[in-house]
């Protein structure tokens, strides 16, 4: 059966049986196997890939079912080749992962949680990853992770300066190198310590 | 690939899907897959042909009529979830929902799908049954619809006939001015199925009395039961009282051992939660009447 399926926004056609679920087609006819196959039956959350920018278990839908849907895939979140997403990011800065098999899943998640809630609270984050089973590294360090990248998405996305934006001012606002919210901005060095340096 | 062949259609309308249906005894509708797949996956059920109404826009909306919340089938659990015409008109409903699977699954689950498929320990028909919703069903020969009570027969079984197709379940709508509600539930991990859920909700005169309430207990048995709360009307009912009343009440369940919990542990957990819930429910009227006052003296 031919379906259309619109992943990471590229239009690829695949024939696929009906019985091929949205994962094994992503995985074996788009060649793209950064979502995972765990349970491959909805338990674990490895496959999670986002459907219209929510998180769905790619195992759970048939890829027939997918036919025509926006679907972003872990190979879809970093904004250019050898590049990293914030969360993507935050994550190997918390040490939000270890063997890796679910990160992509728990980067989906929480990409699409601070899509929705830019400021989650720590039950929110438990609330929306609760799908998604890390059997290594613990969950601490990825709710962790998911706390961190919001933080930096939202000191990313406010003014800086404390003078507001004038629209007929270059747009450079030397206030921003004294009075710039610096925590959570990793200068280079603090890349390699723990927790990027914070206490 | 997990599940055995099978043949995959989409039909345009409703009356398509039910012909479709009523054709070919093997074939099964399918939504939002949530529970249909991971069967097929595991070869728990077996399909000819799947009938894919997931996208059909008749079946897919909340809206309010009169005293009913209309919620179409295959609206995903997750717009219930955000829905704010379904959190005034039946809050039950809104705080059973966080308790229905994952995020994710939520995101494509449906609750038609969830009432038909009729887990016993699924939160959506428990709520259904709590409130005597009615399920909307359509087949060749038209639409019917039959209170839940009667919808839901026993694990993973229901009323529907072959060609039958649920369209909608309709939550009837409390008008009383002070009305509460609680969910509460027991289960290994949060989201994992329930042990022992309890729906309630109450509502409350002016004196504190109580004119209407419903407790629906889940998980315990074959199905979810609404208890007899007739000795409840027309009292301030305390604690001791709703004990008395709701471990009279629980009487009639028929609770199930299995690998995680034993029957007398189910009894036990289904009054706790039915008292619990019955007594948030009550704090919960009482605060929404001081809120309502509060609006009237603005």
């Amino acid at each position: 059966m031919k379906v259309t399926l619109k992943v990471n926004g590229r239009v690829c056609s695949a024939d696929v049986e009906p019985r091929k679920t949205l994962l094994d087609a992503i995985r074996e006819d788009l060649a793209l196997v950064g979502s995972h196959a765990g349970c491959e039956h909805g338990v674990c959350g490895a496959c999670t890939v986002l459907l219209e920018g929510e998180p769905v278990r790619s195992c759970l839908m048939f890829a027939v079912q997918a036919d025509g849907y926006e679907i972003t895939t872990i190979e879809g979140l970093a904004p250019a080749p050898g590049e990293l997403s914030v969360v993507q990011d935050a994550f190997c800065e918390t040490h939000g992962l270890q063997c890796g098999y679910c990160t992509s899943g728990m980067i989906l998640t929480g990409h699409a949680l601070l899509q929705r809630t830019p400021e989650p609270t720590r039950e929110e984050i438990v609330e929306a990853i609760s799908g998604n089973i890390c059997r290594c590294t613990g969950y601490g360090q990825i709710v962790e992770a998911i706390e961190f990248a919001g933080e930096r998405l939202r000191k990313a996305n406010a003014p800086r300066g404390s003078k507001g934006v004038d629209a007929n001012q270059p747009h450079v606002d030397l206030s921003a190198e004294t009075d710039a919210p610096q925590e959570g901005v990793l200068k280079a060095a603090q890349a390699d310590t723990p927790h990027g340096g914070r206490p | 690939m997990k599940p055995a062949p099978f043949e995959y259609v989409r039909p345009d309308s409703v009356a398509q899907a039910c012909e479709m249906l009523a054709a070919d005894e093997d074939a099964r509708i399918i939504a939002g897959g949530q529970t249909l797949v991971p069967m097929l996956a595991m070869r728990l059920a077996r399909a000819a042909k799947l009938i894919d109404i997931y996208r059909l826009p008749e079946l897919n909306g909340i809206r309010v009529e009169s005293d009913v919340l209309v919620i179409g089938a295959t609206t995903r659990q997750v717009q219930v979830e955000r829905s704010a015409l379904a959190a005034q008109s039946t809050p039950l409903l809104a705080k059973a929902l966080p308790w229905v699977g994952h995020p994710p699954t939520r995101n494509r689950g449906t609750v038609g799908g969830s009432v038909a498929n009729a887990d016993p320990s699924a939160e959506i028909p428990l709520v259904a049954v709590t409130l005597g919703a009615e399920i909307e069903i359509t087949n060749p020969d038209g639409v019917t619809s039959m209170p839940a009570d009667d919808f839901f027969i026993g694990p993973m079984l229901t009323s529907v006939m072959p060609g039958d197709c649920v369209t909608a379940v309709r939550f009837p709508i409390w008008r009383h001015a002070r009305v509460g509600t609680a969910f509460h539930e027991v289960s290994a991990r949060k989201s994992d199925f329930a042990f022992v859920a309890a729906a309630a909700q109450v509502a409350l005169d002016d004196d504190g009395k109580c004119i209407a309430a419903a407790l629906g207990i889940g998980g315990v048995g074959d199905r979810a039961v609404r208890l007899d709360l007739a000795k409840l009307l027309g009292e301030t009912a305390g604690t001791a009282k709703l004990k008395d009343v709701v471990a009279e009440a629980a009487t009639v369940l028929e609770p199930s051992s299995d690998l995680h919990v034993s029957a007398t542990y189910r009894t036990r957990v289904a009054v706790t939660l039915g008292v619990r819930a019955l007594e948030d429910a009550m704090t919960d009227a009482r605060s929404s009447a001081t809120q309502s006052n509060r609006g009237i003296t603005q």
